[in-house]
This record gives structure tokens, sequence and C-alpha cells, in this order.
């Protein structure tokens, strides 16, 4: 035993002391795991035939365990990364930070000016790009037509919130499994609050006002969560107070809900025969409008993945050259060279909306644009923040969870809504006071 | 009579045994059965517990998509290296207080203890900027490092238990006999233990093959084992249940097989001691 001990010991140490000697640039990218990411990974090879002298090192983890990791990473200086993806949130808080490099290296035939205006400003500080978008998504309501039609429904091209309260009671049919309507209920930043913090948009309401007071308590508000919890407790599928994205996934992928709001990406899951068991039977419109010309006509989310270099990275060259070749017009072609027009990744370049093969083979690809597009970000005299369906200040996250977790105590009864909102507001007032705002 | 009460009592104990150890074995077993299915069989209502078409779609996807081995080696070292380690130091720890106790003996055992009280992401930040300052990232020698340290006090303590057990006249009469401390814990000591220390490695190899937070937080790619394997295979968007339990399956199988056949050595070490 004692042998076998000190041999493994032994190997361990040798192990460690063998570095290699390194003959050419190898990157480490940081990503989560999600389908177009994967295949990102599946076509490095090519990217490593045209560049020789780089190699591509992946590490993929949880979306959370990543934050965390890249946060620690970028925050002591320790460059373990080289390509980070990061989302809308971080990339102005981070840039501000001076925590990432501009992306200025990315080439001639890049062409920036295709991106997408909305994401392109989204991920933009002092008109200098700090990240390349990789896909985008802003919300999409996602219904039934079969259900609608055997409900003698015709889904508006505007929906408003009256008649998806209506559509909601007349498609649910308990006895068969069927629930009118599916919503986040999970409480965190990015999991109840971006459904709800988009919802209070639709009804007229912000996170916090011009002077940066929260508005939990406000009109909009107060409309915006005590319909979505008088829905969800009436026509929604039991314990929704623990369901996210994958949540509703799963169950609009089994034919259980009538209608889903959520991220846009949404659509070309459920269309998918190989996930869903609906594919066919999807239709697509606008997210919902609660009062008169509600802002961005109701498309208040906006969030895109995108690829972007710590200020710690020896390789910010090579990682460029990298970064050009995963967002370029160039990269879509090949994705759908090799895997069909279906799965490239979406949301980020005006081109590929044009390209009638992408159109005729993603069913969802016009209202995705129209989403997208109509989704700005910028900050405005309402509203001094960046940011829709969250606000780019760092206190967010924390706020964020806090109150999505009164959302989801009123989600499943134990608290009333105004007992909900009020705990929000107090607990929002004390950290921005805490934090020192306004600033 | 008497024997018919005895035969229902033993069936009645047999059938609640099995009962609790299949409890305890389910969220395996349905690991198991998840990691053969679809993504769509994985997730659908009513579960499908057997009756489904069994595919090794999911193995064969996990093994394109990252390379199982590279992580497997990693996880063997760091669990081994750091468990070594932390021999070297605890039995001559735990000789020490069992055999000579001060009276403070019982205060640095509690201390040693308390240290694994702090939540470890309170000293993420100083460790990670050691770990930079030093070039430790990303390496295996750091991550032994870390993973002994923090494995450290229940080697001494359950060592201590077992050494407390083993009588100090034995001890004794291998000094009197003329051996030296070297011989005496190596060749009297150590052997009388064998037991308890078999079942402390044991122990020490799953508790660091298990490690979540340090592995994850302390690697990239390198050094990283097979807890950052499993975390590669969750994803916040789409359906991933069936890939994410072969990925486990794959993870736990060698701890899984170590495991079955030292068994006897483990549960004769945990016991070792109760009954004098």
């Amino acid at each position: 035993m004692r042998f076998s001990m000190l041999t493994a010991s032994a190997c361990a140490l040798i192990a460690v002391a063998a570095t290699s000697a390194e003959a050419q640039t190898t990157l480490t990218i940081g990503t989560v795991n999600n389908s177009d990411m994967i295949r990102m990974q599946g076509l490095t090879p090519e990217f490593e035939k045209a560049h020789p002298d780089i190699k591509v090192n992946w590490v993929t983890l949880e979306e959370n365990i990543l934050r965390q990791r890249v946060t620690t990473d970028i925050a002591t200086g320790g460059g373990q990364f080289d390509v980070m993806t990061i989302g809308t949130y971080e990339v102005p808080i981070w840039a501000k930070q001076e925590w990432l490099k501009p992306l200025d290296g990315l080439g001639d035939g890049y062409d920036m000016d295709d991106l997408i205006p909305a994401i392109r400003s989204a991920l933009s500080s002092d008109g200098k790009l700090y990240a390349a978008p990789f896909y985008a998504e802003s919300v999409l309501t996602l219904y039934r037509k079969d259900l609608f039609e055997k409900a003698g429904l015709t889904m508006p091209e505007k929906p408003t919130w009256d008649f998806i309260a209506e559509a909601a009671e007349k498609v649910t049919d308990k006895d068969a499994g069927i629930y009118g309507i599916c919503l986040r209920g999970k409480p965190g930043w990015g999991e109840n609050m971006a459904f709800l913090g988009n919802m209070a948009r639709e009804f007229g309401a912000n996170y916090f006002d011009a002077d940066w007071k929260p508005q939990f308590e406000s009109e909009g508000w107060k409309k915006a969560v005590t319909l979505y919890v008088d829905l969800m407790q009436k026509y929604g599928p039991p314990g929704a107070a623990s369901n996210g994205f994958n949540e509703n996934l799963q169950l609009f992928g089994q034919g259980k809900c009538g209608m889903w709001m959520d991220a846009s990406v949404a659509a070309s899951f459920v269309t998918d025969p190989k996930q869903s068991q609906v594919p066919d039977k999807v239709g697509f419109a606008p997210a919902p409008c609660g009062v008169e010309g509600c802002p961005n006509d109701g498309f208040n989310w906006l969030w895109a993945w995108s690829l972007a270099i710590p200020n710690s990275s020896q390789k910010a060259e090579a990682a460029q050259t990298f970064i050009s070749w995963a967002t370029s017009k160039e990269y879509l072609e090949l994705v759908a060279e090799k895997e069909g027009w279906a799965n490239v990744p979406p949301g980020t370049r005006t081109s590929l909306y044009e390209n009638s093969k992408y159109t005729e083979a993603a069913p969802f690809a016009e209202a995705t644009l129209n989403a997208i597009q109509h989704a700005d970000p910028s900050p405005t005299d309402d509203k001094p923040y960046y940011g829709l369906q969250f606000a780019a200040i760092p206190e967010f996250q924390g706020i964020g969870t806090a109150v999505g977790q009164q959302m989801a105590a009123a989600l499943s009864g134990s608290a009333t809504v105004d007992q909900a909102l009020k705990q929000s507001q107090a607990i929002a007032e004390r950290e921005m006071s805490r934090a020192g705002y306004p600033k | 009579m008497a024997r018919n009460v005895t035969t229902g009592r033993k069936i009645g104990t047999t059938i609640l045994a099995w009962f609790v150890g299949l409890v305890i074995f389910f969220p395996i077993l349905w690991t198991f059965l998840t990691s053969f299915k679809t993504e769509l069989q994985a997730i659908s209502i009513p579960p499908v517990f057997v009756g489904f078409d069994w595919t090794l779609e999911n193995y064969r996807t996990i093994q394109t998509q990252s390379n199982y081995f590279h992580f497997m080696a990693n996880s063997i070292y760091l669990s081994l290296g750091s468990t070594a380690l932390g021999l070297i130091f605890a039995i001559p720890a735990a000789w020490a207080m069992a055999f000579s106790p001060t009276k403070r003996t019982k205060d640095v055992l509690l201390w040693m203890l308390s240290t694994k009280m702090l939540p470890a992401v309170g000293v993420l930040i100083p460790i990670y900027l050691l770990f930079v300052r030093f070039g430790l990232l990303d390496s295996r020698l750091g991550l032994i490092v870390v993973l002994f340290l923090i494995n450290l006090p229940i080697i001494v303590w359950m060592l201590y238990t077992y050494f407390k057990e083993i009588p100090g006249e034995i001890l004794e009469a291998a000094r009197m006999d003329g051996a030296s401390l070297g011989k005496e814990i190596t060749q009297v000591l150590a052997p009388m233990a064998v037991p308890g220390i078999a079942s402390t490695i044991l122990l020490n190899v799953i508790l660091s093959w298990n490690e979540a937070f340090w592995t994850l937080n302390l690697t990239t790619s390198n050094a990283a084992p097979l807890t950052a394997f499993i975390a590669s295979f969750s994803s916040p968007q789409g359906n991933f249940y069936a890939k994410l339990s072969a990925a486990s399956m794959l993870a736990i199988a060698p701890i899984l097989i170590v495991g079955w056949f030292s068994q006897k050595q483990l549960v004769r070490g945990l016991t070792f001691g109760a009954v004098k």
C-alpha cells in the first residue's frame, strides 16, 4: 500500500514538473454549454486549419459557475482566459472598470456595420466595441396554433395582456393536462426577474426612475405582478415557482402549455422535432402590451452572448483573430454548410435576415429580428441605466435576486402581491442607498 | 413457535434492509437509466422506467465533445496525491496526539476541525491571489496542496481515533527492544492500524474526488478534474439531462469500482474499535 502511495505522489510531481514547451499560441476560451457554442467547438478545427499558429482550448462551464469563475479571474488579474463568453449585462460594467480590451483589430473584412444596431450599441462603450456578439435574443410569445383554433381564438398581430388573459382562460384544460400559460417563476435576476422586468416595462414601469429611486411600488409594477400572479395561479402549471427557462421548455415541448413568453431562442428549440413533441404547431407573436404605446412595443428584453478579451490576457492579438472568425459572416456560412441554415446562431447580423435561405429554414426568423430591432437598451430620460430586463449596474444582481425571491413568494401564495412589492421596495432602497445612489 | 418468529423477523428485516438500500441507491439507478435515454424521453411525464429504446448516443456525444480520460487522469492525480501528502503529515501528528497527549491535545484537535467551519468561498479571493502570485493556477500541484490542506483535519481526526485503540504498551515494548522512532511508526504502529489507515485513504480519495468548489475555481483546462467535466454538461438553455446523466455516470464509475472492491476494508475500518 505504501509503495503505491509513493508511486502515485511521485507520478503527480513528475507530471507537474513536465511543462511542455509551447511552439504556438494557445488560446483558452471560457464558455457556456448551449447548442450554438457546442457547434462552434465542433468547428474549431476549421479555424485551426486556417491559422496553424493558434491552438484553441475550450473550457465549458455552467452559466453561474462560469460567471463566478470569470469574475474572480478578471478581478484578480489571474489571466486564465484569453476569450470569455459574457452577456449584455456584464459588458457595460466591465468596460467601465477597464477589465476588457476594446476590439479594434477584427480586420477589414469584418463588416462591423452589418451587426444589428441594437446589439452593437449594447456591446459598445464610448463608441468602442468591447465584445463581439455570438448570438442574441429578445422576447417572444410562443403559442399553440392548434389549441387556439380549437378555442376559436386568433392571435392578434400585436396582442395585449387583456387578450392573453382571455386566451389563457379559454385554452386551459386541466383535465387534459393543458395549462393556458407558462411563465418563469424560479427566483433569480436572470430567471423570473428577466421576465417580470420585461412585463413591468410593458405596463410602463422601470426598475429605477431618473433619480435612481426603485420603482417596485409604482402603478406599473403593481398591475404587472398582480396579473402575473393571478394568471399563473389560475391557469399556470403546478409548482410554477420553481420553473425556469428549461422547465418551461420541457412543459411546452411536451404540449402542456398554451402560451409561453420567454427568450426568443426558445423558438428554435420548440420547432425542432428532436426536442419537441409539437414542432409544427407553434405560432409566434410579439410580447404583449399592457398600456397604450408601451415602451419598445413590448420588446423589453435584449441579451447577447458575446465574446470578449479580458485585459489580463497576454494573447490579445490571437484572441481578436479568433473572435473575428467566430462572429463573422463567413462563420455563419460555414455553419449553414455543415449543419444547415436553421442551426446558424441567430440575432447578430442584418445580412442573415436578408438571406432567403435562412428565412425559409427558420420559421421564427422574422419574429426574432423584429423583436431584437425593437429592443433598445439605451438609457432614456426616465431610465438612467443601460438594459431592459436588467439594469446594468453591479448592485442589480443582488437586488434582482432578492426581489425575485419576493416574487416567487407571491406566486406560491406565501405572501400577497402588495407585501411582496413593499418588501422588494424596501430591499432595493436599502441596497441603493448603501451603494451611494443617486450618483 | 420461537423459530417461526425469528424467521419472520429475519424476512422482515431483510425486506426492510433491501428497501432502505434501494431508496438510497435509487438516484444513482435513475441517473444510470436516464443516461441511456434520448433527451425527450429523459424529461417525459409520466417518466419511463425501463421501457424505452436504449441508446448509447449520449456517451458518444460526450466523447466527441470532450476528452474524458484527460479529466479522469487529473482526478486520479489529485485524489491520490493529496491523500498521500495528507498521510505523510497526519500519521506523525496523530501518533503524537494519541500516544503522548498533553493537556492541550483536545484543544488542538478541536482547533484543527474548526478550520472546516469556514465557508470555502470566504477565502476564495485570498487563495486565488496567492495562486496568481505563485503561478499555481490550473496546475495539479497547487490543487493537490489545497485538497491536502482542506482534508488534513479529517485525516488527523480519523487516524487519531484509530491509534487511540492501539495499546501504548505495544509501542513501549518496541521501544524497549531498541526500535527507532521511524521504525516504531512504520513497522509497529502502521501494520496494526492498517484497517484504519485503509479506510482513511478511501474516505479521503472519495472526498478529494468529489470536491467541487476548489477544483472548479482554481482550474481551467490543464488540471481540470471530473467535477469540471460534469459542470460542462449543464446548460442554461436547452435540454441536457440525458447527457448530464451520462457524464455523471462516467465520473463516478472509477470510484464506484474502487469502492466496490474495497467495501470490506471500508466497513472494517469504519467499525474498527467499535467493539473491544
